[in-house]
C-alpha cells in the first residue's frame, strides 16, 4: 500500500471514480485477489491436492411470476482424492438480498471468490446508493471468473452457478458459467459439479411449471439425493450427524435459507418412498426413471451411502 | 496591496479555521440522536438521491455536513477503507474507531499542508450490543476528533440545536420520540427565525438499527416516517410501522437486509 503522506488515507481511498470493489482492489492490491492469493510459483501441470466441492442444483418456480422465485441447494461433502475432506462445508452462499451463489470445484479458490463477490455487490450497492441488475450481477462474476482462468488451467477451476430473483421482470432467473467466464442463461432448472449428470436427469423428470416454494425445494433436495446416489463426491444427507443440504430460496421477499427442521421432514418423506418401507409410491414426484430403474426399493443402505468412504 | 512577508502560524491557523468553519456554516444541519434501539440522524435535505448520511459498514454510518463533494469524497474512502479492512481481516474487525483516526488523520493532513482546508464537519458512529457499546465521533474540518455520548449536532446552527437537544433528550428513548424531538430541533431555526414544521418529505432520516441481524443501516422515508412523526402514536406502535419501509423506491430499503 503506497501513501503519499504518513497517516492519510491513501489516494487510491480517494481516487473518485470507479464503483466496483474488484476494480479498486485491482489497482490498489492485487496480491489479495483469489487468482493472486493462491498462485505462487507451482511448476505448470502440477496440480496440488485440494478439496473440491462437487454438486450445485438449481430451479425456478412459479410460472405465473406471482409468488415465483429460484432454489437452490447444494450438498455438503468436500473430497480431495477418494477421501472425504469435510462432511459440513457450505458451497450455497447469499450474493446479495435477491441473488445466490454456489460453487463447484477447487473449494479454496472458489470460497475466496464468492466472498469477494458479496463484497462486490455490498460495495456498488454502498456507492452507488441502489442494487445492480440481476444481469449486472451475473455480468461481474462472468468477470472475476475470467480472471481465475489462469488457474483454472492449472487445474483449480471455479464453476460456479448463479441464482437469483430479476426485480424488473418479477420472476428467478439461473446463469451458468464455464472456466473462462463464459455466461449461459439457463431455462427452469440446472446443474454444476460431478454430480451433476445424475441431478440433471432427476431435474428434468421431476421439474414442471406448476411447482410452488415448497415443490420446488423437495424436488432439489431429490435432484441432490439422486446426484449422491451415483456420484461418490456428492454426500447425501446425513441423519446421524443431521446433516442437511443447504438449500435457498429467493423470491421478491429476499433471500431465505431453508431451515435444517424443513430438510430433515422433506429427506425423511424421499427415504421412506424410495426404501419402500413407508408411504406407497404415487404420483410424479416420486417416479425417477433415470435412478430408480421400475419400481424396486433400491436403497436398502439407506441416504448416507452415495459415497465409497463410508 | 503587497503580500506580507510573515504570517505567524496562529493567525495562519484561524484564517483557516474561519474559512472552513463559515463553508460549514452554509449547510443544513445533521442531527446524531442516540435512542433505545440504535443511532437515529436526521437532517433537512429535499433530494432523494444526494444523501447525507450513508451506510459505510455492516454496524456502522456515516452522516456529513459542508461541501458536498468534498464529504461524498470522504465517504466513498470510508467504504473503501471499511471494505477492503473487511475482507483483508474480517468483518468484525472494522470498527468506528479505526475509520475515525484514518478521517481525523486525513483532516488534519489538509488543514495543516494544503492550502485550503475541507469544509466538511463529520459524525462516524458504530451501533454496539447494547447501549454502553455504541460509539459516536464527531470529526471537525482540523482533524480533531471528539468521542461524544447520546447525541451531536454538526452545521451552521448548531448551537442553537443543540440547546434544544440538551434540554429534552435523555439516554433510552424510543424511535418515534427522538425523532420528533430532531425534527423539533431542526426547525427551530437560528436567531430571530420563527419555528418551522419540516414535512416528512423534506427529511432524510436512517437509522443503525442494533436488533437487525448484520448490516444495522436502514432509511426510514415514505409513509414509515410519516407514521412515526405523527403526534400520539404509541413509541411501541410507531416501531412497528418504522419495520415497514414500504416508501423506500431507491431498493436500499429492503436490500440491506440481509438474510
Amino acid at each position: 500500500m503506497s501513501t503519499d503522506q504518513p497517516g492519510r488515507l491513501p489516494d487510491a481511498f480517494t481516487t473518485p471514480g470507479s464503483s466496483s470493489f474488484l476494480d479498486f482492489l485491482s489497482g490498489h492490491a492485487p496480491d489479495l485477489l483469489p487468482s493472486r492469493r493462491a498462485s505462487g510459483h507451482a511448476p505448470a501441470g502440477v496440480v496440488p491436492d485440494a478439496p473440491h466441492a462437487t454438486t450445485i442444483v438449481a430451479l425456478t418456480f412459479g410460472a405465473e411470476g406471482v409468488a415465483g422465485g429460484v432454489v437452490m441447494a447444494g450438498d455438503r461433502r468436500a473430497t480431495m482424492g477418494s477421501m472425504i475432506a469435510n462432511r459440513e462445508i457450505e458451497k450455497v452462499f447469499p450474493a446479495d438480498e435477491f441473488s445466490a451463489v454456489g460453487i463447484a470445484g477447487t473449494a479454496g479458490i472458489a470460497v475466496e471468490l464468492v466472498r469477494l463477490f458479496q463484497l462486490e455487490l455490498e460495495h456498488y450497492e454502498k456507492i452507488e446508493g441502489s442494487l445492480l441488475s440481476l444481469d449486472g450481477k451475473a455480468n461481474r462474476l462472468s468477470t472475476m471468473i475470467r480472471q481465475n482462468l489462469g488457474l483454472a488451467m492449472q487445474g483449480l477451476a471455479v464453476v460456479p452457478l448463479f441464482a437469483g430473483f430479476d426485480l424488473d421482470r418479477g420472476s428467478g432467473r439461473i446463469f451458468s458459467y464455464d472456466v473462462t467466464g463464459g455466461r449461459y442463461e439457463e431455462r427452469a432448472y440446472h446443474s454444476v459439479g460431478s454430480g451433476s449428470v445424475f441431478a440433471r436427469s432427476s431435474l428434468k423428470k421431476l421439474w414442471r411449471t406448476e411447482l410452488d416454494r415448497a415443490g420446488s425445494v423437495r424436488v432439489a433436495v431429490e435432484s441432490l439425493y439422486d446426484a449422491a446416489d451415483d456420484d461418490s463426491a456428492t454426500g447425501g444427507p446425513d441423519p446421524v450427524r443431521r446433516i442437511w443440504p443447504v438449500v435457498a430460496v429467493v423470491t421478491r421477499d429476499g433471500y431465505e435459507r431453508v431451515p435444517d427442521d424443513e430438510l430433515a421432514a422433506v429427506v425423511e418423506q424421499i427415504v421412506a418412498e424410495r426404501s419402500g418401507t413407508g408411504v406407497p409410491r404415487r404420483g410424479p414426484a416420486a417416479t425417477n426413471a433415470e435412478a430408480v430403474p421400475h419400481d424396486q426399493p433400491h436403497d436398502l443402505q439407506g441416504p448416507t451411502s452415495g459415497g465409497d468412504a463410508e | 496591496m503587497n503580500m506580507p512577508f510573515y504570517v505567524s502560524p496562529e493567525q495562519l491557523m484561524k484564517d483557516r479555521a474561519d474559512f472552513a468553519r463559515k463553508g460549514i456554516a452554509r449547510g443544513r444541519s445533521v442531527v446524531v440522536l442516540a435512542y433505545e434501539d440504535g443511532i437515529a440522524f436526521a437532517t433537512e435535505n429535499p433530494s432523494r438521491a444526494l444523501h447525507k448520511i450513508s451506510e459505510i459498514y455492516d454496524r456502522i454510518a456515516f452522516a456529513a455536513v459542508g461541501k458536498y463533494n468534498e464529504f461524498e469524497n470522504l465517504r466513498v474512502a470510508g467504504v473503501r477503507y471499511a471494505d477492503l479492512r473487511g475482507y483483508s481481516y474480517d468483518r468484525t474487525d472494522v470498527n468506528a474507531r479505526g475509520l475515525a483516526n484514518a478521517y481525523a488523520q486525513t483532516l488534519g493532513t489538509v488543514f495543516t499542508t494544503e492550502s485550503k482546508p475541507l469544509e466538511v464537519e463529520l459524525v462516524v458512529a458504530e451501533v454496539g450490543r447494547t447501549a454502553a457499546q455504541d460509539q459516536l465521533y464527531r470529526i471537525s474540518y482540523d482533524g480533531s476528533v471528539a468521542d461524544e455520548q447520546g447525541v451531536v449536532v454538526m452545521g451552521g446552527q448548531a448551537d442553537q440545536l443543540g440547546r434544544v437537544l440538551q434540554d429534552a433528550w435523555e439516554p433510552g428513548l424510543g424511535l418515534a420520540d427522538v425523532l420528533r424531538l430532531a425534527v423539533r430541533a431542526l426547525g427551530a431555526g437560528g436567531d430571530g427565525e420563527e419555528a418551522r414544521t419540516i414535512p416528512a418529505t423534506q427529511l432524510e432520516v436512517a437509522v443503525l438499527d442494533r436488533t437487525r441481524p448484520r448490516r444495522a443501516f436502514r432509511r426510514i422515508s415514505g409513509s414509515a416516517l410519516e407514521d412515526l412523526l405523527a403526534d400520539g402514536d404509541g413509541p411501541t406502535a410507531a416501531a412497528d410501522a418504522a419495520t415497514d419501509d414500504a416508501g423506500d423506491t431507491t431498493g436500499d430499503g429492503p436490500a440491506t437486509d440481509e438474510g
